[in-house]
């Protein structure tokens, strides 16, 4: 029996991205990778706390939040939160076709997602004047936001090279793997997001 | 065509080390890399001490100084201690725990070629202008206003070297919670494989803040923020507060798997059950949960107050708990055991006093009031000396000596190994030990001079002669290597062992077990071997092994980053730079993508292979 | 034979599927709703700092735990390594927190 026909069974196993070996080392090895994202966002978010009243005169947390964008924001990557669940759930019935539909959509809102970051990045920047060098809330503050915002990033660029690449064929133990790490990490970035906007945004405008 | 590998030319070789993902031979490469950089750092300190022979020396200066003393520092712990472990690691942990492989084999190379260039590229700035100047630690106050690129290299090349190690991290996790071969439940690891599974996780939880840390100078010193920049309301107590909330727990990365080598090595040459196994795998998981709650105890003297600075040292000294029962449990096993006393046991010995005395003096760091008076003085030198030379720099002598064996097939000459042991062990104590009182008669760290009449000249000069003494000792073990390469090959258990890498021929081959082992206790091969066994029961029927293909790329990836990194450090000068950075990344983000879209589903080692091998 | 016991075992799995699929469905709902109020709160200024910053934080705690024990299983067999590594890294991040958030500029 070749390696091919191990990966593509007749009937698929209860949970293909954990039915092989590799597969489980990958599903553990990326829950491993986020235990220590915990700390680097922790470190980041530590140094956004220590360094937020810092505005050397610029502008504050109160003078520049827009909460309307925010809360688009969240509810966005929430909303792709959900959609990946879907595709998971779609994955684990083994219907490709809806679970290929639904990475799609998570795609499309993580791309409004990232669109309206770039809007108020370029808001800040140009309206206000407020850059990564103005004050070290500045660069808190876009250390910050923009660690996350690239993880965004990273994570559509992998999805859309993981839709690219398994495009012509179906589910096999070989992708669902992938599939399943990326749906895992994505949660995670909208893990970070809820504290961002609750610790960042709210608590920034509050009272 | 067989499945199984054949004997190859120079360039094949070569070729087969680059692109190779065996742990194995990954171990042999993190050997060979962390060897030349703890040579490299080893000639860095003879300078520091030739410099401090006499009072008032000119031999380098002042600025030069500095550059060895932070050089000196950051490639023995980050470049040399790190990787030497991380490549003993790869040897013998999933040897240890019965696996065929790492959990992921390319991750693995990747990790290391990260090292590896991020080692070079640290290396190179000695050429390029100027080594980083700052101290190992590099504090955000100098590092900033640094005039030469030595930081940004700093910077750049610990970032590549710090990815690497948390992929090591990361991959011996997945390891050992996937892959151990049946029967081998958790609480029938060996130490070594525990306490390397608990460094994993120290790995994991430590690395991401210092990454942080170094991308918070990187921005500083290359784009303009002002993360450290007091002028516009930065804070450089930052910088202190993530390098040591990474850095303590660096200090147990680098001591807690020398604790499991050195359990490993008691219990096999006392040939008898590690005395209090349980008691010792809660030890280390307790050191490495205390080992991150202490990281103030650096920063005593920063002005945190005095509760903060109590609750330090109470947690600082609390962890001297668990380390004596460590200490006690090594007695115990050697107590009432037939010790045999060789140079991988010699290692051993010599780490117990050594290694307390740094403990104890630890303790005295740690009592904050005392700490205000020792704070910079060599006492604090002589302090993580003997923690980590004492400790670590023994542990990967005794882990060397002791694996060797199973890592090139070749056992080191004994009269050699044993004239390294004594006269590394006598130059480390002259060393170190008289500059405990250095430091208490008020000596500061890290001065370029001395002066003349203030009773420090025969202190220094002892402590000099002591760095040679160890250096003939490292040169006595490079000769060892040489002259043993053209002995006879060494039998697949020359210690009379008791673990499983023991079960299997010195060097394995490259599919590790044939079938994988069936464990029925703690100490698997001794309890097969007290049972009149001799050899390991096998778990599984004979069959094909599915084995991963070997690839350049992981090697491809590193060399991307690590041209991008020259582009990062330059473009401050001149923003042509910008080409460099960008072309390296994007061919770095080329290989990753052709790594995504080839598949590479592994091949087969087929089983009539197998057996034709056996015959 | 075995073709109708694996489709028996299918239509078993589907349902527990869909079962999984209500309660992150529920689980969502709840999340926006905490959303809605968190941003409500700040947006009307109807509470004190004192009390509405603690609040704040414990409503993103809970929608968090949905996400992880929900969205991404962590209450499921097999995912004691990952729980256990998950809580190592918060413990680690709390540390941090403290470090930078509270000593900092004493």
């Amino acid at each position: 029996m070749s390696h091919e026909d191990v990966l593509n069974p007749k009937s698929m196993p209860h949970e293909p991205e954990k039915a092989t070996l590799e597969g489980k080392n990958k599903f553990i090895g990326l829950w491993f990778f986020l235990g220590g994202e915990t700390v680097l966002f922790a470190s980041l978010f530590g140094t956004y706390l220590a360094l937020k009243d810092s505005t050397h005169n610029g502008p504050s947390t109160h003078d520049l939040y827009e909460l309307g964008l925010v809360f688009l924001m969240t509810i966005l990557l929430l909303t792709s939160s959900l959609t990946s669940v879907y595709a998971m759930y779609h994955m684990k019935n083994n219907d490709y076709k809806k679970m290929q539909l639904w990475l799609a959509i998570t795609a499309l809102l993580g791309i409004g997602f990232l669109a309206c970051e770039i809007y108020e990045f370029s808001h800040y920047i140009i309206g206000e004047g407020f850059t990564f060098r103005s004050s070290a809330f500045g660069s808190a503050f876009y250390a910050l936001i923009g660690f996350h915002g690239g993880h965004v990033l990273f994570g559509l660029c992998w999805l859309m090279s993981l839709m690219v690449r398994n495009a012509k064929r179906g589910l096999n133990l070989y992708n669902a793997p992938k599939f399943n790490t990326f749906s895992l990490y994505w949660h995670f970035i909208d893990v970070v997001w809820v504290f961002i906007f609750t610790v960042v945004y709210l608590m920034g405008k509050v009272g | 065509m067989s499945t199984v590998a054949q004997k190859r030319g120079l360039g094949a070789t070569l070729w087969e080390y680059l692109t190779t993902i065996d742990h194995k031979k990954i171990a042999h490469l993190y050997l060979i890399g962390g060897g030349l950089f703890f040579i490299l750092g080893g000639l860095e300190a003879v300078i520091i001490r030739i410099q401090l022979i006499k009072p008032e020396n000119d031999f380098i200066s002042a600025g030069l100084y500095n550059e060895m003393i932070t050089m000196h520092g950051t490639t023995m712990i980050f470049l040399a201690a790190m990787p030497i472990i991380l490549g003993i690691m790869n040897a013998v942990l999933p040897l240890q725990i019965g696996a065929r492989d790492v959990a992921f084999p390319f991750l693995n190379s990747l990790g290391f070629w990260l090292f590896m260039f991020g080692g070079i590229l640290l290396n190179t700035s000695w050429f390029l202008g100027g080594a980083p100047d700052g101290g190992w630690t590099s504090y955000a106050s100098f590092a900033l206003t640094s005039p030469t690129h030595g930081i940004d290299f700093y910077v750049m090349g610990l970032q590549l070297a710090g990815a690497g190690t948390l992929m090591g991290g990361i991959n011996f996790l997945a390891t050992v919670v996937n892959m151990r071969a049946p029967g081998m439940t958790y609480m029938r690891m060996p130490l070594f494989t525990w306490a390397s599974f608990i460094t994993s996780v120290l790995i994991l939880f430590a690395f991401p803040a210092f990454t942080v840390a170094l991308f918070l100078l990187m921005f500083d010193r290359m784009f303009g923020t002002a993360f450290f920049d007091v002028a516009l309301g930065g804070n450089t107590v930052i910088w202190q507060h993530l390098f040591w909330i990474f850095g303590h727990p660096e200090v147990y990365i680098l001591i807690l798997p020398i604790f499991g080598l050195f359990s490993d090595i008691f219990s096999t040459f006392s040939r008898k059950r590690l005395f209090g196994y349980t008691a010792m795998v809660f030890a280390t998981m307790l050191i490495a949960f205390l080992g991150f709650m202490v990281w103030a105890h650096h920063m005593f003297t920063v002005g945190l107050g005095p509760v903060a600075n109590s609750i330090f040292a109470i947690g600082t000294m609390a962890i001297a708990v668990p380390t004596g029962i460590k200490i006690f449990n090594w007695l115990a096993t050697m107590w009432g055991g037939s010790v045999k006393i060789n140079s991988a046991m010699l290692w051993a010995l010599g780490f117990i006093p050594s290694f307390t005395i740094g403990g104890m003096t630890g303790v005295m760091l740690g009592s904050a009031v005392a700490d205000f008076q020792y704070h910079d003085t060599y006492f604090v030198v002589a302090h993580f000396h003997y923690v980590i030379v004492g400790g670590t720099v023994f542990g990967i002598f005794a882990g060397l000596h002791y694996w060797w064996p199973k890592m090139f097939g070749r056992i080191l000459h004994e009269g050699l190994g044993k004239l390294t042991f004594w006269t590394f062990f006598i130059g480390f104590h002259l060393t170190f030990f008289i500059q405990h009182f250095l430091g208490l008669m008020g000596m500061p760290r890290r001065y370029w001079v001395f002066l003349k009449g203030q009773e420090l000249d025969v202190g220094n000069f002892i402590s000099t002669i002591g760095a040679f003494f160890m250096s003939f000792a490292v040169i006595v073990f490079l000769i060892n290597i040489i002259i043993t390469a053209r002995s006879e090959k060494a039998p697949a258990d020359p210690w009379d062992g008791r673990t499983l890498e023991w079960a299997i021929s010195s060097p394995p081959p490259f599919y590790n077990f044939e079938q994988l082992p069936l464990t029925r206790g703690l100490d698997p091969l001794w309890i097969e071997k007290s049972e009149g066994n001799g050899k390991m029961i096998p778990a599984e029927p004979l069959d094909d092994i599915h084995m991963p293909n070997n690839s350049i790329l992981p090697f491809l990836m590193s060399l991307g980053f690590f041209i991008a990194g020259f582009g990062f450090i330059f473009q401050t000068d001149n923003k042509l730079w910008y080409i460099v950075l960008y072309a390296g990344m994007a061919f770095a983000f080329v290989c990753m993508f052709i790594r995504s879209f080839k598949d590479d589903t592994g091949y087969f080692v087929k089983k009539e292979d197998l057996e034709r091998e056996g015959e | 034979m075995s073709e109708i016991t694996n489709n028996k075992a299918d239509t078993f799995r589907r349902e527990k599927h869909k079962e999984e699929m209500k309660k992150q469905l529920i689980s969502f709902a709840l999340m926006i709703v905490f959303t809605l109020l968190a941003f409500t709160i700040v947006a009307t200024n109807s509470l004190e700092k004192m009390f509405a910053v603690p609040l704040l934080l414990i409503m993103a705690l809970v929608q968090v735990a949905f996400q992880f024990y929900f969205f991404m299983h962590l209450k499921e067999k097999g995912h004691e390594m990952p729980a256990v590594l998950m809580y190592g890294g918060v413990w680690a991040a709390l540390l941090t927190l403290a470090a930078l958030g509270v000593i900092t500029w004493w």
